[in-house]
């Protein structure tokens, strides 16, 4: 840059046509003049021909009553509700199994990978076939074939109606039914003191830290933490009137009324990614754990660390490193998958969007809904590894 | 770099261009410059559009396809099936994908409308029903209460299923799942109480995809109007009326008696309407824009409306259909052609 100014700054006055600087600034604003207009000529084709073929447009209808029941949620909905209830029960349905997929696939695939690097012949062969098994064939293939499993092998309600376990949980063809407690204020007033339990805990860690690197001596952080986050609750628990009281599922007609049930669908779909993603997931952890040079381990040892600590403080971070970025793109990739729970029939985003883009013919619009959902929940998981990826980065000295 | 930017530009610009005019102009001179009709019909329901092993197209909706080829270009094999599901079919039929769409859809306001489409007729008179396996020991719709409900997204169908159950008080869990296969399998492998369609695919359904139909008992209840009819997209009123006409003519053959059989020697008949209506006394073929003895064609390669009702749903057949609402107006049916005058 520096040798360029001065490169023109000796050099005779050139017309603008040859200058580099002018030159180039043309042709972008040239460029991205066109894009634009491209944009812009393709928007307005489409709104025509929308137009001329009297087809509706505009976002009118996420407030009409979307008249479809839909079989699997966890906020309020029925029939009456607004089309744009119905794609909310879809996004969360999304995040439901998106989230907790990345959680189990992130424990399973661990275990996994760890277990491929075992010196356990048997167990290192086990886990071996198991990414090949799962990563070598078709998700959609995994999921179609758990979902029958489910529906063909397991019993209907009625004729598990009294053969359940301790007569309260049901395991048929319509899902799982555990019994789940009753409402009770109580229960909120739990969910807070957890937090404030984690808060506290997160503190202690803090303080701890500053401690040993001041004066070498060393805090149980983990156990306080373990009591601050079982002790707090169950103390609200003991305040609260220790409410005991069950929802038990019982036969009522054709299903099973009461208690909470985890639906065939849901099952399928989040167990066929979690061990899907899991096998990537395990060569990803592998190859972290492989990326670090044996010396580490050994020096570790002879300063006289113990296994724990080797592992935890000088195997992992350095590990991490390598994991992180391309663990980012599996989060990614459960996120998007789950959109194949259309097959399987999970009501998910896409399946709410389908329907509601058939009912008011609305394609465009509804193309977009899902588009704009999925691009800021990728993003936002893409954010939150970034940040993290950079805490954990190597602070170079 | 620039260049092929500008190239590129310039072949997009060009497409969605060119999308823009084949929208507005005439979809009769596309279908005949091409000489095949495009005709969007089901993944596979039994007695209204089924490929059997071969791939040869069998169906009520598949005639209402070849009788259209049969009147515009005089050979019912001119016809090209795009198999659609439940939720392709009307943005296929809007973006230009298929030239007609003949796969049981039910002619509702809202999709004649908004959807940017137009219904042409009745091939099929349908209502919404509800199958269940007989060992539930369920004999009526109004003892569902509780039930899980298997059914396909995107049709009136789900929307006529929760409308019932909360005018009648009473609650369901659905199932939805869009392959017609695997909703089916979902119902008879038990996943669901109950499976809800049309009841002329209820009666499918049960007659070809399980091995023991005599174990599932169709309700009696009809809780929709389903009028099953083709449909074209708005912008061409000529090709409209075509397809309008080529089912109206075979309602009217078969009022008239004029059968695939008896097509030949009915061109000497004395009757009036029958010689207008078989080009005798030409005016009719014109004024649609094809030959004179377009009805000629399509009853003697398809059949008259009850030919093709009886070979496809028919008593014969699997389906064991009763004419019901489809017979004649006047056998006390539904089935009424405006005059072809």
């Amino acid at each position: 840059m520096a040798l360029m100014t001065a490169a023109t700054a000796t050099a005779p006055r050139v017309p603008p046509w040859n200058d580099p600087v002018l030159r180039g600034w043309a042709f972008q604003v040239l460029v991205v003049g066109l894009f634009g207009l491209l944009v812009l000529f393709l928007v307005q084709n489409t709104l025509d021909n929308l137009e001329r073929q009297k087809i509706a447009s505009g976002f009118d209808f996420m407030d009409k009553e979307a008249g479809f029941e839909i079989g699997d949620t966890i906020i309020e909905y029925s029939a009456a509700s607004s089309y744009g209830r119905a794609i909310l029960v879809g996004i969360v349905n999304t995040l439901r199994v998106a989230v907790l997929g990345i959680v189990l696939a992130t424990i399973l695939g661990a275990l996994v990978g760890i277990g491929r690097l075992s010196s356990n012949w048997l167990l290192a062969k086990i886990c071996e076939v198991y990414v090949e098994a799962f990563r070598n064939v078709p998700l959609l293939l995994w999921l179609l074939l758990i979902a029958k499993f489910i529906r063909e092998s397991l019993p209907g309600p009625r004729a598990v109606a009294d053969k359940g376990l301790f007569d309260a949980i049901f395991l048929t063809n319509r899902g799982l039914y555990v019994p789940v407690p009753l409402d009770h204020p109580a229960w909120a007033w739990m969910g807070l003191a957890a937090l404030v339990a984690i808060g506290i805990g997160w503190a202690v860690r803090r303080w701890a830290r500053a401690r040993q690197d001041a004066t070498g001596q060393q805090f149980p952080v983990f156990l306080t933490f373990a009591g601050l986050i079982v002790g707090l609750p169950f103390v609200v628990w003991l305040l609260g009137g220790a409410p005991v009281g069950l929802s038990v599922p019982k036969l009522a007609g054709f299903n099973f009324a009461g208690g909470s049930v985890l639906q065939p669908e849901f099952v399928a779909l989040l167990v066929g990614l979690t061990l899907y993603t899991s096998a990537f997931v395990a060569e990803i952890v592998r190859s972290g754990i492989l990326a670090v040079h044996r010396g580490q381990t050994e020096a570790a040892m002879a300063i006289g660390l113990s296994r724990g600590q080797v592992m935890r403080l000088v195997l992992l971070p350095q590990a991490l490193r390598v994991i992180v970025p391309p663990m980012t793109s599996q989060y990614l990739n459960i996120t998007k998958n789950s959109s194949l729970a259309i097959a399987i029939g999970y009501p998910d985003l896409v399946a709410s969007i389908n329907v509601t883009i058939n009912q008011t013919g609305q394609a465009i619009e509804g193309i977009l809904i899902i588009m704009v959902a999925y691009l800021s929940v990728s993003l936002s998981i893409s954010l939150f590894m970034n940040w993290y990826n950079k805490r954990i980065a190597l602070v170079e000295r | 770099m620039l260049k092929n930017f500008v190239a590129a530009t310039a072949a997009m610009v060009a497409i969605a261009g060119f999308a823009g005019v084949a929208h507005a102009g005439k979809d009769l001179d596309t279908i005949k410059a091409r000489g095949s009709v495009l005709c969007g019909v089901s993944t596979g329901l039994a007695g209204f559009s089924m490929a059997d092993s071969q791939g040869k197209w069998t169906g009520l909706d598949v005639d209402v396809c070849k009788a259209v080829a049969a009147a515009l270009f005089g050979d019912s094999g001119k016809v090209k099936y795009v198999p659609l599901s439940a939720q392709q079919r009307f943005t296929a039929l809007q973006s230009g994908e298929v030239d007609l769409l003949s796969r049981n859809t039910t002619w509702t306001l809202t999709r004649d409308t908004s959807l940017g489409l137009n219904f042409t007729g009745v091939v099929y008179y349908d209502g919404q029903g509800f199958m269940v396996a007989k060992k539930l020991g369920v004999k009526s719709a109004r003892e569902l209460n509780g039930a899980t409900v298997c059914v396909q997204p995107g049709t009136t169908t789900e929307l006529n299923l929760a409308d019932y159950f909360r005018a009648n008080k009473m609650t369901f869990k659905p199932v939805v799942i869009e392959r017609l296969e695997e909703v089916e399998q979902a119902f008879f492998s038990g996943r669901c109480d109950v499976y809800t369609t049309d009841a002329s695919g209820l009666a499918a359904t049960r007659a070809t995809k399980t091995s023991a139909p005599d174990d599932y008992l169709i309700l009696p209840e009809i809780i929709s109007k389903e009028p099953l009819g083709p449909a074209v997209r708005h912008g061409d009123d000529q090709w409209a009326d075509l397809v309008r006409w080529t089912l109206y003519a075979m309602v009217e053959a078969e009022e008239y008696g004029v059968t695939s059989k008896n097509v030949e020697e009915m061109k000497s008949s004395a009757n009036p309407v029958i010689k207008r209506l078989l080009g005798v006394t030409p005016g009719m073929g014109k004024m649609l824009g094809v030959d004179e003895d377009w009805i000629v064609k399509i009853v003697k390669q398809v059949g008259n409306y009850g030919e093709a009702f009886e070979r496809n749903v028919g008593k014969a057949t699997p389906l064991k259909l009763e004419r019901g609402l489809n017979a004649l107006w006047t056998q006390g049916g539904l089935q009424y052609a405006p005059p072809i005058r």
